[in-house]
């Protein structure tokens, strides 16, 4: 019984040993940000190449932009890189985020099925594509969790006069899950859905889905970074996240943004030299 | 069925390619969850005992208890966990939340009640049959509990497996306390949520099939141990 006993003993220990030891390694940052960056494969593409540039290790936390900007409130993470600009200048005013950089911009398209039941395609302006699936009661699958795409999505609907909420669970879905389970969804319901053109670009599964209208101005999705406030969060890795902030809107960070692409086609256009 | 045959297809080339990839992602996931099933063997396991074997007011309601939280939903254990262990939270100076640490604390809560009820439903069977034995020992509580913890350790063996099950096959508490970072606190089931999150359905019905063969080898290597062990100290 001893012997068994120190076996136990003697397993524990070397696996919280283990982990202990594995809290020591290179320096790193934690990144909170949205799901369309990591799902697109672009943070496999640049990520490395900071490590590499700097000996930083990023430690990406990829959740709705509701969501991160959340974690990134209550101090859990020291950079912050999401898509709602109001939500980010208030992340900023409210003294928990030092400063916004304009990073990169995309856009979003909607994406429906081929046999286009409300008529969309062809049609230039987003508002009155909303408009005629609202009008045709055709199925629209909703992120409905908060997320940088679904504020955009309410955002579009209140512009277009539509309040789609009133008709949640019949036409109107709200998957309340990212943008790739939604885009599932749709694909299975053959519905109309809002997708950053990233995620769409690299998505696996579109099924029946194609793009049904793109290229509406209303439709530009700016991406923003923020470090998270290190007088108000003592322990953020405040020069950590400054430097990958910095590589970021460096020359180098914003070609290789630049250079990121999906069959071809780039789905992320650098901002940072744009604004200044 | 199409999709099964290719997704096994993929099961196997990954398998037999040894993917880098998938070799740190299924070693972390072994870590974090044969961890959490030794943290809660140390906690569950005398509990459960203890339950079992010693009479106090409210133990009816303990059981019941301990029963009922064997169907802790992991989400919410995910979020309680990742409550305490935000920086805003009452644990936040330990820094280890978006750590494998974190995922072992969650794992560990939802499965000490698995291993705690069963090892209690283990030792009362066992009781009836020591009673009279450890009578005439005149054995006291601490006695009675190591000597059927110790004579019921290969029935016991069901009950850690079952944990083990439980942690290495959940995907609501890890994902929320570990965050899913590649790397560091990816694990099979986080894994298989974000490849359908990408739509690479192919790709995570093979990580499944990879899951539940890693399953299914722990659990024969539990048995074989178990066997072997049983008949050497009978």
């Amino acid at each position: 019984m001893k012997k068994f006993l120190f076996v136990f003993v003697a397993l524990a220990g070397a696996l919280l040993g283990n982990f202990c030891a594995a809290t020591e390694e290179q320096p790193f940052l934690v990144l909170a940000s949205t799901t369309s960056t990591e799902n697109s494969g672009l943070f496999d593409y640049i990520l490395p190449e900071f490590t590499r540039d700097s000996g930083i290790q990023v430690r990406v936390v990829a959740v709705g932009t509701g969501q991160a900007i959340r974690l990134a409130s209550s101090g859990d993470a020291d950079v912050l890189l999401v898509h709602h600009r109001p939500s980010e200048d208030a992340f900023v005013a409210q003294g928990l985020g030092v400063r916004r950089y304009p990073v990169m911009h995309n856009d979003f398209v909607l994406v429906g099925p081929a046999a286009d039941p409300a008529s969309v395609i062809g049609q230039a302006d987003m508002l009155q594509a909303l408009q005629a699936i609202a009008r045709s009661e055709s199925l629209f699958a909703s992120r409905g969790d908060d997320s940088g795409t679904h504020k955009k999505e309410l955002s579009l609907w209140a512009e277009a006069g539509v309040d789609p909420v009133v008709d949640s669970g019949a036409w109107y879905r709200e998957t309340g899950s990212g943008m790739g389970a939604t885009l599932n969804t749709a694909v299975a319901m053959g519905a109309y859905a809002l997708s950053d053109r990233a995620t769409w670009a690299s998505f696996g599964n579109k099924g029946e889905l194609k793009i049904v209208l793109e290229g509406d101005p209303r439709l530009f999705n700016p991406y923003g970074v923020i470090l998270v406030n290190p007088e108000r969060f003592p322990h953020v890795r405040a020069s950590l996240g400054q430097a990958f902030i910095d590589w970021l809107v460096s020359t180098r960070g914003q070609a290789l943004i630049a250079a990121y692409a999906i069959d071809g086609a780039p789905v992320f256009f650098p901002d940072a030299m744009v604004d200044h | 069925m199409s999709e099964v045959f290719s997704a096994v297809a993929t099961a196997v080339e990954l398998v037999v390619r040894l993917d880098p990839d998938l070799v740190e992602i299924v070693a972390l996931s072994l870590k974090v969850s044969l961890s959490a099933v030794l943290i809660a063997a140390l906690v569950g396991l005398p509990l459960g005992a203890a339950v079992a074997l010693v009479k106090f007011p409210g133990r009816r309601g303990a059981v019941i208890l301990l029963n009922a939280a064997m169907g802790l939903p992991p989400v919410v254990v995910g979020l309680v966990v990742y409550l305490l262990l935000s920086r805003a939270g009452p644990l936040g100076e330990l820094g280890i939340l978006f750590t494998p640490a974190a995922m072992v604390i969650a794992q560990s809560i939802l499965i000490t009640p698995i291993i705690a009820a069963l090892t209690r439903q283990t030792i009362s069977d066992l009781h009836e049959e020591y009673d009279e034995y450890l009578c005439s020992l005149g054995a006291g509580h601490l006695q009675r509990i190591t000597t059927l913890l110790w004579d019921g350790r290969f029935r016991l063996l069901t009950g850690l497996l079952a944990g083990f099950g439980r942690a290495s096959a959940e995907v609501g508490a890890v994902i929320i306390v570990g965050g899913n970072i590649n790397h560091v606190t990816r694990v099979m089931t986080t894994t298989i949520a974000l490849e359908t999150s990408k739509g690479n359905l192919n790709l995570a019905l093979a990580l499944g099939i990879v899951l539940i063969i890693l399953a299914a080898s722990v659990n024969a290597a539990a048995v074989l141990i178990g066997d072997a062990a049983s008949k050497r100290y009978g």
